[in-house]
């Protein structure tokens, strides 16, 4: 299959910074393709530059077969972009700014109808349909925002952190809404911080320091892990955390929402018995410890260490 | 013995003309405490920390913040609290190293005070590679980097975070909240909001909100065993959607 | 000074340093300003335009021509033959106006008391109708008293002299006004955004929830723009002194002294509008129409205050511009000193503190709308 977005060895310097250094990124037609990587190893400038706001300084760029910089104009006809800080018009009523895009990008009626349904659904801001967007919350902002770039339906969609303030819920919804666009044919490609998003995507590319370390399917990316991995609960995460990393003899102790993730080269039983040993001298009773596969987000720790 | 209150606050209401955006909220807040102000999109934590910050007038309703009451305290209140807003509020055309300064400038920090704030919140956020950079060009992750150190430069009692780590790492955000228990070791209270459910587990105690009132609140274990779910995440959205229908 | 005003202080300026594009419209906007409204705002008319018609035809009448076009500010611009050619000059623009020798003239000189000549002028552009009349009648004067003063030997010779402005150069007068007019607006355009400008960033949320009091954020913010302004009034003046030749008769360094506290006043009218302004849009746009249009119409930098409706009269005591222009012309003029000129000075201070402090009163150190 050829790919929808190619970037075949991309640089692009500020100044004396290299934000992208040699990127290499393939990403399918209809996929659904996650960005993740520490925050300024350069997924809002690949972004950027997909789009045409940005110029790479070497290398050779694709969207379905344009150069963003020569083709620009072709190229909007069938691009979605959401920037990070997506700006509205504060003065427009949240009807009004959904009616602007739809009719900046020439959405038919009956298909206008259709969709603003589902995205209101989706944000909840059908109570809040008359009311101007400088009025409404961070989230609600960001919600109208994702709502205006998703009225249309673009061939391909470029998405940077669409979600950041937006409540569990909505994300969720989200997130089915673009499943729903990949199943209608869009290629999406979309940078997150979240892990349980990238965990949806069809693969991930995992960014740092300008360049693509890795890109795979979710379901790959935990056997990248190469050390053993121990999950300990206990009623006291932080100060167990702290105390088993006290200890030295771990590569890695991670606090995960409500357990600990513990890595070493070692094998788990060794691992186990040291973990037990460093807690009971702290005091702190063990709830539940056994050796567990990867995440993603171990994956993304190791990585960068 | 007796807790004392970082917080108090009793039946406050905020009305935007007709629409009621705090609806008769009341809740404590323990000194020393890290409290996980969570809620849906729209159903009131920014207009309630406002509140608290002297930012807002409350509609009706009383609250103190350190003991000082946020009709007729406001400037007293300011002296002790840090707070770092939802919108990224530092000066763009400034370096890093210029808003630090300032900050501390306006808190009345001396050079070695500053220098030592600096350093102290370096030990867990390193913004030395960014030092001399203007704002405007970092990356959002390291702009919040930014806005937490120079909320607690001038060391204050309790912290008002809202949404601090929206649009930062995983690795980032651990770092975070490294730094937010290191400050409630030393004491301070930090009242935080976020979407990110796994930072929730991080609290000591939870609030969840809707549509202006408060539907939840307790420990992360004891609400996971009230509604009976694994996690946070999934107590959240069974009570979010309950409202909805 | 306390150290958060010094904080405050110190990053407006870095705001100010790092905005070049901000700084050059600052400097060159009152150069184009003093440009364009210098030479457009004249009220002198060289070269007016006079068509002929001598009927009389004698010596006595090319005299008289050659008398009148040879002070400079008559040109003539075509010799006519008859009555009806007057209404097709006019029509066409060729002349301003003609002056009819009517038929016999040489022989009443010498003969009747009364000489008469007739002026006929385009009323078209009632403005310069009225100076174009007003430099022939005061020829005529003049000529008159001297051909009495040669019949008569009169000892009273009436020799009217103009004093400060003995050329009745127009841009001297003007000049000196422009200066008050541009700076009262670049000195309230500086500040009135100032405080909006952090508002609508959200910026001033951060300082909000701070210890800094209102007097502080106010202060901190206002006095960095005058050492801005000062410069900025030094330049414009000397501009003005080189392009036009303003005569500069009395102390330059009273002038700064007096554009000190004249500045200030104007700042302080910009941080007076910012204060409850929620737009930098808004800020902008109010901080021209309030001095812009009160400077050029109720100052007297055009039309004489006394010659306004008693309303504007007293709507003249609150434009600031008003007191400047007594002392820029005073100076530059005059060459008078302070003297003269401490009141006008003291009503600006005044002025100027009033707004600041109710400024600090106004400022909102809360998000309420
Ligand atoms: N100035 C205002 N005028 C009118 N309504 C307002 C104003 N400020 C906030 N609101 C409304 O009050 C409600 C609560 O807003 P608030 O910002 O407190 O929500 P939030 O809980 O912080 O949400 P988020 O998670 O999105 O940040 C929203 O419906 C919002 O639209
Ligand atoms: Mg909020």
């Amino acid at each position: 299959m050829t790919a929808d977005i190619h970037c075949d060895n991309v640089a692009k310097r500020y100044g004396s910074v290299a934000a992208l250094d040699g990127l290499d990124l393939q990403v399918r037609e209809a996929e659904m393709h996650g960005l993740i990587g520490p925050d300024g190893a350069g997924k809002t400038t690949l972004l950027r530059i997909l789009c045409g706001l940005l110029f790479a300084d070497s290398g050779r760029i694709r969207l379905a077969d344009h150069d963003p910089r020569t083709q620009s104009r072709a190229l909007r006809a069938f691009l979605g972009y959401m920037p990070q800080r997506f700006s509205l018009y504060p003065d427009l009523t949240v009807t009004e700014n959904l009616r602007f895009f739809a009719d900046l990008f020439q959405v038919k009626p009956d298909e206008r109808e259709k969709r603003l349904q589902r995205l209101l659904s989706f944000s909840r801001l059908g109570p809040f349909s008359e009311r101007k967007a400088a009025a409404l919350s961070g989230g609600m902002k960001q919600k109208l925002a994702l709502s205006c770039t998703l009225i249309h339906t673009p061939r391909i969609l470029l998405l940077d952190e669409p979600t950041t303030g937006v409540d569990p819920v909505s994300r969720r919804e989200f997130w089915d809404i673009l499943a729903e666009m990949r199943g209608e044919g869009v290629t999406i490609l979309v940078s997150t911080p979240y892990m349980d998003e990238a965990a949806r995507c069809d693969r991930i590319s995992f960014i740092h320091k300008g360049k693509v370390l890795v890109t795979d399917a979710p379901a790959n990316i935990p056997g990248l892990y190469r050390q053993q991995l121990l999950e300990v609960k206990t009623a006291e995460n932080v100060a167990a955390a702290r105390a088993i990393q006290a200890d030295g003899g771990f590569s890695s102790v991670q606090v995960f929402g409500d357990r600990i993730h513990v890595s070493a080269a070692g094998d788990a039983a060794s691992m186990r018995k040291r973990v037990q040993a460093c807690l009971q001298q702290h005091h702190i009773s063990i709830e539940e410890i056994r050796p567990v596969p990867a995440t993603i987000e171990d994956v993304f720790v190791e990585l960068l260490r | 013995m007796q807790p004392t209150y970082s917080v108090e606050v009793q039946d406050i209401t905020r009305r935007f003309g007709q629409f009621v955006a705090v609806d008769h909220i009341s809740f404590q807040v323990e000194d020393g405490e890290i409290f996980g102000f969570l809620g849906a999109n729209g159903a009131g934590k920014t207009t309630t920390i406002r509140m608290l910050c002297g930012l807002l007038l409350p509609t009706s309703g009383q609250a103190r913040v350190e003991g000082f009451d946020i009709y007729t305290q406001t400037h007293e209140i300011k002296q002790v609290i840090g707070y770092m807003s939802q919108k990224f509020s530092l000066y763009d055309d400034l370096t890093v190293a210029e808003n630090l300064a300032f900050y501390g400038g306006i808190y009345g920090l001396g050079r070695a005070e500053l220098d030592k704030a600096v350093q102290n919140a370096m030990s867990t956020i390193d913004l030395s590679p960014y030092m001399n950079k203007l704002t405007r060009d970092m990356p959002v992750g390291w702009k919040q980097r930014l806005a937490l150190t120079c909320a607690i430069l001038h060391k204050p009692r309790i912290l008002f975070l809202d949404e601090p780590t929206g649009g930062v790492d995983p690795i980032s955000r651990r770092e975070f909240w490294n730094l937010i228990y290191d400050l409630a070791d030393g004491g301070t209270t930090v009242f935080v909001t976020t979407h990110y459910m796994d930072e929730a587990e991080y609290c000591n105690r939870l609030s969840i909100m809707h549509n202006g009132r408060i539907i939840a609140l307790g420990s992360p274990q004891a609400l996971k065993n009230e509604y009976q779910k694994n996690t946070i995440e999934d107590v959240f959205i069974h009570l979010v959607k309950k409202q909805i229908e | 000074m306390n150290s958060r005003i010094w904080t405050i202080l110190r990053k407006e300026t870095i705001h100010i340093r790092r905005d070049p594009r901000s700084l050059v419209i600052v400097f060159l906007m009152p150069i184009m300003m003093i440009l364009l409204y210098g030479y457009a705002i004249t009220f002198d008319i060289k070269e007016i335009r006079l068509g002929i018609l001598d009927q009389d035809r004698t010596p006595a009448s090319h005299e008289l021509v050659h008398d009148l076009t040879s002070s400079n500010y008559f040109i003539v611009s075509g010799y006519l033959q008859a009555r009806d050619e007057i209404a097709e000059a006019f029509l066409k623009r060729r002349m301003l106006a003609v002056l009819v020798i009517p038929p016999g003239f040489s022989a009443d000189m010498g003969t009747k008391a009364v000489t008469e000549v007739q002026v006929l002028v385009d009323g078209s552009n009632a403005n310069t109708a009225t100076v174009a009349l007003n430099y022939i009648k005061s020829f005529f004067v003049a000529r008159s008293l001297q051909m009495n003063a040669e019949i008569l030997r009169s000892p009273v010779n009436l020799q009217p002299r103009v004093w400060y402005n003995p050329d009745l150069k127009s841009a001297h007068f003007i000049v000196p006004g422009l200066v008050a007019v541009i700076m009262m607006m670049i000195c309230a355009l500086l500040t009135s955004v100032t405080v909006a400008r952090e508002r609508e960033s959200g910026t001033m949320e951060q300082i909000l929830v701070s210890p800094v009091r209102s007097i502080e954020i106010i202060i901190g913010k206002t006095l960095p723009y005058v050492l801005l302004a000062l410069v900025d009034a030094i330049v414009v003046v000397v501009f003005a002194q080189m392009v036009f030749g303003v005569p500069f008769r009395g102390d330059p360094l009273w002038l700064l002294g007096f554009s000190l506290i004249y500045v200030y006043a104007c700042l302080c009218f910009g941080i007076f509008i910012s204060a409850r302004v929620a737009t930098q849009q808004i800020a902008m746009m109010s901080a021209m129409l309030a001095t812009m249009l009160p400077s050029i119409l109720l100052s007297g930098f055009i039309f004489p205050i006394l010659s306004m409706p008693k309303i504007l009269q007293l709507l003249s005591y609150i434009v600031p511009a008003r007191y400047y222009l007594v002392i820029i012309r005073g100076i530059m003029l005059k060459g008078i000193g302070p003297v003269h000129l401490w009141m006008p000075a003291l009503f600006l201070a005044v002025f100027g503190t009033l707004l600041l402090m109710i400024s600090i009163r106004r400022f909102k150190t809360n998000l309420e709308g």
